[in-house]
């Protein structure tokens, strides 16, 4: 026992001298790596927001804007757009006091319009039709579809998500299910000029991936609108989902209250002062909830439809920016003498701090 | 062994007068009530069955086993509100009120809660590691017939008796029993416990003490009673029946686990308190979880948010319900007849509520969960960016920085009060011999750092100047050179010698030199005393062949070095003698020489002073004192003031170049004097009572009066690589600086000298107790209303001042500063404090540093950083919203309560400064750039 006592109190010796070097290995491994990335000494840049750079870039975005502001004007106002209101007017004067009654009733609907094409529209002739008030994005009205059994004839019970319109009441699967396509609008347009039928092309109305992909093939309608309550329109069982093009727009549902929606394309060109008259079955209720039923012929040009406000907003921010570059210039001038020197050591100061980080 | 045995034979505690007094144990009967706890003492296998089953000495500072991990890791993070709501959202979402896909809430808080779980599970994972080192270290263990062999910690058990060697931790709460020493002394050091390096001297009972051989322990049984465990440090209630006598132990008989054993070959002792049972693991405290200012505001901006969130929802879901009630029942195409809960335009209340939390789960992006994660992940690699900083690794020690958590990160670049440790932190524990002042003559050329620091200000202001003043280049230019010699002399300097705690360099003394100076008597004596004065121990290193010194503090350990590098070795102490190797070298041939130790009178921090009498070969008898100049200087004879002057002001020199002075002197004694005054000294140390401590001192009193001056010691406490040239960048940076010390005052403004936390043309202000002697209810009042008027008073006048450069240091000590922290004083003082460039609070206990912070902290509500080495800063490092620890040659406390941890002071200018500015601002951008979308 005395031995190991020894022997231990003077191993213990050399320590209590202190020591002071850890064995070499130890101390190598726990020296950080040299890397440019983990000391932070990566090069960077920073802009440094001098006078002269900040006239420049607001001189540039100036000159960028405002010709495509121009540019984007005038092609909306090439566009030719021509809006009939017809809701009201459609109603024989004695059944005004209650549309909806009328609208509900089996009374004719048809109802003639004449339209004066005011300047030369250049074919494609777009017919839309435009509702008011109708809230296609209520949060019950949007989800009330059901996409695979659009799309798959094999799921065609599938009926989940189109409650209150999913079955008929003796359990049937309704095809296609759902609120939006039960709602689908239902008012018909035919053309004429000069006693002259004008076709309106209905194919091709509806989005491309939305044919192909989305509505099916093989899923023919089954069960519709053979409730109680008629919503919209009827289809017609013996063609597919995929050629119904105006379900199709229909159900592409619309992100604001009011919206257009394209009826079909009148391919002739329509001259200034042709008279067009309109035969329109007047049968969609929109009276219910006052909402306002427009039909709507236009151009159009390579940016669209008629939109003014695109180049509006471009000529609004490049004219502030040829503003705020001539304001700048102009305090610049009067005043560069006196703060030339702060600027520069401030960019020299800044460009030291971030090229060679302390 | 041999060694050992020398030592064994010592009776130290008669070199002891003050710190061994021994209270006459006469209260052992009925000590009985409040100690229910019973320990039968080397009879381990009766603490195997309750009710005497006792904890084991297995301890655990993990949160978590494998089994409460995931319940209690989860719980903790739906502990946080943000956690919460997002489980409620992802919860909701799984229901059909959900506008979008469940995945889109649930992904993202799984990734959340997730990585924050995995790094709970790392972090307990090295506790754990640690724990198990802890729990594996070896101790030797009685295992019965007197055989003792080496068992894990964790296998002791109350009731063992173990025997601790030299330099070792002791693994739990132990009743001393007996020592290498025959009158079973030890020395321990507590650094762990209070922070504190000097040792400390514990003492066996009488009655226990012979047990000090293995064979010793093969009949010996005893029974403790004692209290239960509890926190308190210094205390203990108990008593032990030994050979059918009862004796009461005293807190001097228990030696505490994690303190360490000094200076003694081994000590034996009978666990009394295993694992959490011990006062160290009672006194564990679980570190608060910190979190940064910018997660605060954060919790603000997404609470307002949240409100935002609820208004808007609320907003839309009355506006949803009015709508229903008013404008549906006419839109026939959502068949308004045939109702669900969601849709009811009869009752628009139900589906009202159901859009409200629809709308709260469809603005929820308004609050940002993709920020949280993109914080957690930013601050990853921030910490990875801090750890792998080559500039902060020391290459000494081998120790990279460590940014052990990191969600303060950015808190770094906030910081505005610093407060720092100083031993171990600014300073390396290790005193310098630099210069001494002998007979009214200076010796000692080599500069202390405070010197170098002050002459290379001074460079650079006279190069600055050179710039400016093109006509007085000639003058300047001179002086600069002759500074920059001083400084490459050191750096010179640097190459050649190392011998620890040795700077001194003067030809005149060196190499045997002294025997031509002119006061060759006057030199003979200083070195004698230094050589012979101290409670040392020497200790052949086997290996190299030469001394340590074994000291019960630094300075006297350099002392030591110091007389040996003179030329008068100490090699060996018996129980009356004192052995020196004196060598002139002109002879060649070493003198040894024997003197007799008489008394010895030693060193309390309240006499600030401590003697020996010796008698020479010759047959005088000496006293021989060294001591804080100004009680030296009162006791001086009046034929004993001859350099007096002189001395003055080397030590005021001394003083202002950061040393910590001591002055030395002696005196001749007949023999019938010292015979008369040792009865009596005799007479008093056999007496019993309470006024026996009194009467020791007014004895020694009497002894050390009429004493001659032969001269000072001036000692450096090295600093840190770099550390006055951090604190000065520091402050320039505009960080307040805080020196919390346990040292002296005098030590504490050296160091702020040192390290350039005080400077020359600083005011100091230094606010003391009057008399801390005094007890009762008035005399604290009055105590208490002297400090009130000397902060007032220090508050005016820095309010009247008119210089606005002028700048004040605040120096207050620990027991003025009980005082002042008392709640009714505690903002003036920090009024005062604030307004002050620097303050130093000189003699805190850890509790104080702690309180300190918390004040600092609350009291002005910005940022507090502490930094420390030792156990005795942990409180203070958890306290203030940033802990560093500094991890270098002390225990790990320090670095597994903090938040970062760096090798070396000098680190924190770069962690500050650099780690903790680029966080910050990186942090907050993207704080922004990420809340922007919302």
């Amino acid at each position: 026992m005395m031995n190991s006592n020894a022997a231990s109190s003077s191993t213990a010796n050399p320590d209590a001298a202190g020591s002071p070097d850890p064995p070499a290995p130890r101390r190598s491994s726990k020296r950080p790596k040299y890397s440019k990335f983990t000391q932070q000494e990566l090069p960077a840049c920073k802009p440094i927001l001098t006078p002269k750079w900040v006239i420049l870039t607001f001189l540039v975005v100036g000159i960028a804007f405002v010709p495509i502001g121009i540019t984007s004007l005038l092609a909306s106002r090439d566009v030719v757009e021509i809006v009939d209101r017809y809701e009201t007017d459609c109603i024989p004067v004695a059944n005004r006091t209650d549309k909806v009654a009328f609208i509900q009733s089996n009374a004719s609907k048809t109802c003639t319009r004449q339209i004066t094409v005011t300047k030369h529209m250049k074919r494609p002739v777009y017919v839309y039709y435009q509702l008011d008030n109708f809230y296609q994005n209520h949060r019950r009205y949007v989800k009330s579809r059901n996409d695979e059994q659009l799309k798959k004839r094999s799921k065609t019970s599938e009926t989940s998500q189109c409650e209150p319109e999913d079955t008929t009441p003796d359990g049937k699967p309704i095809v296609p299910c759902g609120l939006i396509a039960w709602s689908l609008f239902n008012d018909t347009y035919t053309f004429s000029r000069n006693k002259r039928q004008l076709t309106v092309n209905k194919n091709g109305i509806a989005w491309k991936s939305d044919r192909d992909h989305k509505f099916g093939k093989e899923v023919f309608p089954s069960n519709f609108q053979n409730g109680t309550l008629i919503g919209g329109a009827h289809l017609d069982e013996s063609i597919p989902l995929s050629k119904q093009e105006d379900l199709i727009v229909w159900m592409r549902t619309a992100a604001l209250p009011t919206f257009r929606k394209l009826y079909g394309k009148i391919e002739v060109d329509l001259e200034e002062n042709d008279i067009i008259d309109v035969i329109l079955e007047n049968n969609y209720n929109t009276y219910s909830f006052s909402g306002k039923k427009k039909l709507v012929l236009s151009t159009t040009s390579w940016l669209g439809g008629k939109n003014d406000f695109l180049g509006i907003a471009y000529l609004t921010v490049g004219g502030l920016c040829f503003f705020l570059a001539l304001s700048f210039t102009i305090v610049y001038l009067a005043t560069w003498r006196s703060f030339l020197p702060v600027m520069e050591q401030k960019s020299r100061r800044a460009l030291s701090k971030f090229l060679e980080p302390e | 062994m041999t060694r050992g045995r020398i030592r064994a034979k010592l009776r130290r505690s008669q070199l002891y007068t003050f710190a061994c007094l021994r209270p006459h144990v006469n209260e052992t009967e009925g000590s009985v009530q409040g100690c229910p706890r019973v320990i039968y003492c080397n009879q381990p296998h009766m603490h195997k069955k309750r009710p005497l089953k006792y904890c084991t000495n297995y301890i655990s500072t993990t949160k978590y086993n494998f089994f409460s991990y995931f319940p209690k890791a989860l719980f903790e993070q739906f502990n946080r509100v943000a956690n919460i709501y997002f489980l409620i959202a992802a919860l909701l979402s799984v229901t059909p009120l959900s506008p979008f896909s469940p995945v889109s809430m649930l992904l993202p808080l799984a990734i959340v809660v997730g990585v924050s779980m995995a790094k709970e599970a790392l972090e307990d994972w090295r506790r754990f590691m640690q724990d198990k080192e802890v729990n594996a270290r070896k101790v030797s263990v009685h295992v019965g017939n007197g055989v003792f062999s080496y068992k894990p910690w964790e296998k002791i058990q109350v009731g063992d008796i173990v025997k601790v060697e030299k330099d070792q931790f002791f693994p739990a709460d132990l009743l001393f029993l007996s020592s290498s020493y025959e009158d079973g002394i030890c020395y321990v050091e507590t650094m762990n416990l209070d922070g504190e390096t000097n040792l400390k001297v514990k003492r066996a009972m009488e009655a226990t003490s012979p047990l000090n051989e293995d064979e010793a322990f093969k009949e010996f049984t005893g029974t403790v009673k004692c209290e239960n465990p509890n926190p308190s440090l210094y205390t203990f209630v108990g008593n032990i029946e030994y050979d059918r006598e009862l004796y009461a132990i005293d807190p001097s008989q228990i030696l505490l686990r994690d303190s360490k054993l000094r200076n003694t070959a081994h000590v034996y002792g009978s666990v009394i308190f295993t694992g959490h049972d011990s006062k160290v693991m009672q006194n564990a405290t679980t570190s608060p979880s910190k979190r940064s200012g910018i997660e605060k505001k954060m919790d603000k901006i997404i609470f307002i948010l949240f409100a935002i969130l609820v208004l808007i929802s609320l907003i839309s879901s009355i506006g949803f319900a009015v709508k229903i009630n008013y404008q549906t029942p006419q839109w026939w195409y959502l068949k308004p007849k045939e109702t669900d809960v969601y849709f009811n335009p009869v009752k628009p209340l139900v589906p009202g509520l159901a859009h409200l939390v629809t709308a709260l789960i469809l603005y929820g992006y308004l609050i940002p969960i993709s920020l949280y994660v993109s914080i957690e992940i930013v601050k990853f690699l921030q910490a990875i960016f801090i750890n792998q900083d080559i500039s902060m690794y020391d290459d000494e020690s081998g120790i990279p920085a460590q940014a052990r958590t990191s969600n303060l990160n950015e808190e770094l670049g906030q910081v505005d009060t610093i407060l720092s440790d100083k031993t171990g932190t600014l300073t390396c524990n290790q005193m310098d011999f630099l210069k001494c002042s002998v007979a009214g003559t200076a010796y000692g050329v080599s500069p202390s750092e405070v010197e170098l620091a002050a002459a290379k200000q001074m460079a650079i202001d006279l190069e600055e100047q050179n710039r400016e003043i093109a006509n007085a280049k000639h003058k300047n230019s001179g002086s600069e050179i002759e500074l920059e010699t001083v400084i490459t002399s050191n750096d010179g300097n640097d190459f050649k010698r190392r011998i620890k705690g040795f700077n001194f360099e003067d030809s005149r003394l060196m190499d045997g030199n002294w025997l031509k100076e002119p006061n060759v008597d006057t030199l003979l004596l200083f070195f004698r005393i230094l050589a012979i004065c101290h409670t040392a121990i020497p200790e052949l290193n086997e290996e190299t062949g030469n001394l340590t010194y074994e000291a019960e503090s630094p300075d006297e350990a350099a002392f030591l070095v110091a007389a040996r590098e003179f030329g008068f070795e100490f090699y060996r102490r018996t129980q009356s003698s004192v052995f020196i190797r004196e060598r002139y070298p002109p002879k060649g041939q070493p003198v040894e020489r024997e003197f007799k130790i008489l008394n010895l009178l030693d060193f309390t921090s309240k006499r600030k002073r401590m003697s020996v009498i010796v008698r020479d070969e010759d047959g005088q008898i000496l006293l021989l004192c060294k001591g804080a100049d100004s009680i030296i200087f009162d006791r001086l004879s009046k034929n004993g003031r001859m350099y007096e002057e002189a001395t003055t002001k080397h030590l005021n020199e001394y003083g202002e170049a950061g040393l910590r002075t001591l002055a030395l002197a002696y005196k001749q004694l007949d023999e019938s004097e010292y015979s008369a005054w040792n009865s009596e000294f005799q007479k008093a140390k056999s007496s019993i009572g309470a006024d026996r401590e009194a009467t020791l001192e007014h004895v020694s009193d009497m002894m050390e009066k009429d004493l001659i001056l032969v001269g000072a010691t001036a000692v450096e406490d090295k600093l840190q690589k770099g550390v006055p040239q951090c604190i000065d960048k520091l402050a320039q940076a505009g960080l307040k600086i805080w020196v919390l010390t346990g040292d002296k005052m005098e030590t504490a403004i050296n160091i702020g000298f040192a390290c350039s936390l005080l400077r020359q043309g600083m005011k100091q202000i230094c606010i003391t107790a009057l008399n801390s002697d005094s007890v009762g209810k008035a005399a604290k009042e009055a105590v208490k209303d002297n400090i009130l008027m000397q902060i007032t008073n220090a508050s005016q006048m820095i309010k009247l001042e008119r210089d606005p450069h002028a700048a004040y240091a605040l120096i207050i000590e620990g027991k003025t500063l009980a005082y002042a922290l008392e709640d009714d004083m505690k903002h003036h003082f920090l009024g005062l404090a604030v307004e002050c460039a620097s303050v130093i609070c000189c003699r805190v206990s850890p509790k104080q540093k702690a309180l300190v912070t918390r004040l600092v902290k609350e009291g002005t509500g910005k940022t507090t950083l502490a930094i420390g080495d030792g156990a005795n800063d942990v409180g203070m490092i958890q306290e203030a919203d940033i802990g560093i620890g500094i991890s270098g040659v002390e225990g790990m406390q320090a670095v597994m309560a903090s938040d970062f941890s760096i090798a070396q002071f000098r680190f924190l200018e770069r962690l500050l400064v650099v780690h903790g500015h680029w966080c910050y601002k990186r942090i907050a951008q993207m704080v922004i750039i990420k809340d922007f979308p919302t």
